[in-house]
């Protein structure tokens, strides 16, 4: 047997803009096993819930993260209005919808930079994150913000758009899909891209189910599961099917987010064609008594949204289980056996979002 | 010679305190083609020992304060530290949790505050080229001081 070592990495890292500490043991260049420990992002967001105001806490819950904040923010406000029974404008919901989707297409577009950047390929970074721009263009047209909106609140969304803007969305996304095909044509088809990732950290459907994989991970096992099926929001009107991919390894993981960006660009012209006329929210009275517990697929797989409230402005516990939280143990499985310059990269596929992670 | 070539092509490091990931996507939308840092020479690296401008974003946490500060001695002398977004000037939204300790200031110290919640990468590239001139300066004292002791 090979002496062992163990290598830290992280949590300062290149690869990885957030930071995460792991433990790697090797036997020679071979990962044997790999010891996370988190808490180098955690604040304590969800202790807070008990001195904001209920109202007030959509701004912090949309900022557990940069990347996935609208989701975070329609969690927490869809929990609150089952709880106060709020039935909130269809208007609203197909907004926050195409709000959603947008939000999908940009962490996407973000994740298929970064991988490229692990791999050394430079120029597809810069041509995917130069796309994403695009996106976050309409997120400032629409809302004000480019990656922290704030408009979700209870009872419904606090800004509207107009034909114009549903047009300029439309048409946009259009073009959009145009320019991805190229990218994604390089990232389906280049020679240096698929030895990279061809056959990396496999893991089987069993597996999957087994070690509680979400999102894009689960979807590139082949398991056909979106908790968007559920039909929250506007996604009950909608037509789609989940985005599969069945050989389990990093490859079918990007091939499933390229995938998904094009679903979410039909998805929103889908909304953007079905969205009614009326108001865009209800007004709230009185405050919150009573628990409720909630699904929503965010870019990165399930999460959970679990809310309990007393009657008073304060909510007595919010609890969040975010799609990295559960991507984490299968993480590990895959890390068995993988050689060590590969861990940055099979890190990256997980698309691994350490501020949901850790709150 | 050597003054000029510094100004002209220094290295940045980010570093993520505990901040929301909304500056640090910001922060590397900058090194991209719309926003192009990279036009004022810097290059992003990864490595503390080659870096010159320090960007944090997030505020300060228990378990990162040894983080930041090992990062902080790890770089050569001269350099400046830019404090990215609210949170890294103050604590921002964070401040009244448990687990912040406040600004990066409460741990070293910051030479250029840049705000927004999420900060622009408009005002990330103004804050840099702040940084730029702060580091010209200490380049020159830090020679100057050199160059007394050798004498």
């Amino acid at each position: 047997m090979a002496k062992q070592s163990i290598v830290p990495f992280g949590p300062q890292h290149p690869v990885l803009p957030e930071p995460v500490h792991l433990d790697l043991v090797l036997e020679d260049e071979v990962v044997v096993k790999a010891v996370p420990s988190i808490g180098f992002v955690h604040r304590g967001l969800e202790k807070l819930v008990e001195t904001k105001d209920y109202k007030e806490y959509v701004y912090i819950a949309e900022r557990v993260c940069g990347i996935c904040s609208f989701g975070h923010g329609m969690g927490y406000c869809q929990c609150l209005e089952k709880i106060m029974d709020i039935d909130i404008p269809p208007r609203a919901k197909y907004l926050r919808t195409i709000w959603m989707e947008m939000s999908r297409i940009h962490s996407h577009l973000l994740w298929l930079g970064l991988l490229a950047d692990a791999m050394g390929f430079e120029s597809l970074f810069m041509q995917s994150w130069k796309l994403r721009e695009e996106v976050l263009d309409l997120f400032d047209a629409t809302t004000g913000g480019r990656v922290i909106f704030s408009v979700n609140c209870v009872g419904g969304v606090l800004k509207d758009m107009d034909d114009s803007m549903l047009k300029r969305i439309v048409d946009t996304v259009t073009d959009m899909e145009k320019e991805l095909r190229p990218i994604a044509e390089t990232f389906l088809r280049d020679y240096t891209v698929g030895t990279r990732l061809h056959g990396l950290g496999m893991l089987s459907a069993e597996h999957a189910k087994m070690m509680g994989a979400v999102g894009p991970m689960l979807r590139a096992s082949g398991v056909s599961y979106d908790a968007r099926k559920l039909g929250y929001a506007a996604y009950g009107d909608l037509d789609f099917e989940p985005v599969t991919a069945a050989d389990g390894d990093s490859f079918a993981r990007c091939e499933v987010r390229i995938r998904e960006i094009f679903q979410s660009i039909g998805l929103i012209r889908q909304a953007a064609a079905k969205i009614p006329a009326g108001p865009i929210a209800v007004p709230v009275k009185g405050n919150p008594n009573g628990e409720h517990f909630m699904r929503i697929e965010q870019p990165r797989g399930e999460a959970i949204y679990y809310v309990k409230a007393n009657g008073s402005k304060f909510i007595e516990r919010f609890r969040l289980r975010t799609p990295t939280t559960s991507n984490i143990p299968p993480m590990l499985e895959m890390l068995k056996g993988c050689q060590l310059a590969d861990v940055a990269l099979l890190i990256l596929t997980i698309d691994p979002c350490i501020s949901c992670t850790e709150r | 010679m050597a003054k000029t070539k510094l100004a002209k092509s220094p290295w940045m490091l980010h570093y993520d305190g505990s901040s929301c990931n909304g500056c640090d996507i910001e922060v590397l939308a900058c090194t991209t083609p719309r926003y192009d840092i990279e036009r004022f020479g810097i290059i992003n690296t990864g490595d503390p020992f080659q870096a010159d401008i320090l960007l944090i974003t997030g505020g300060v946490n228990f378990q990162s304060e040894s983080v930041i500060k090992q990062i902080y001695t790890q770089m050569p002398d001269p350099k400046v530290v830019v404090a990215v977004g609210i949170c890294a000037c103050t604590g921002g939204v964070f401040k009244d949790c448990y687990n912040i300790k406040g600004g990066i200031d409460t741990v070293i110290p910051v030479d250029v505050y840049v705000p927004g919640c999420a900060a622009r990468p408009q005002a990330i590239i103004d804050g840099v080229v702040k940084a730029l001139e702060i580091l010209q300066q200490k380049r020159e004292a830090y020679a100057a001081h050199r160059r007394q002791g050798k004498a």
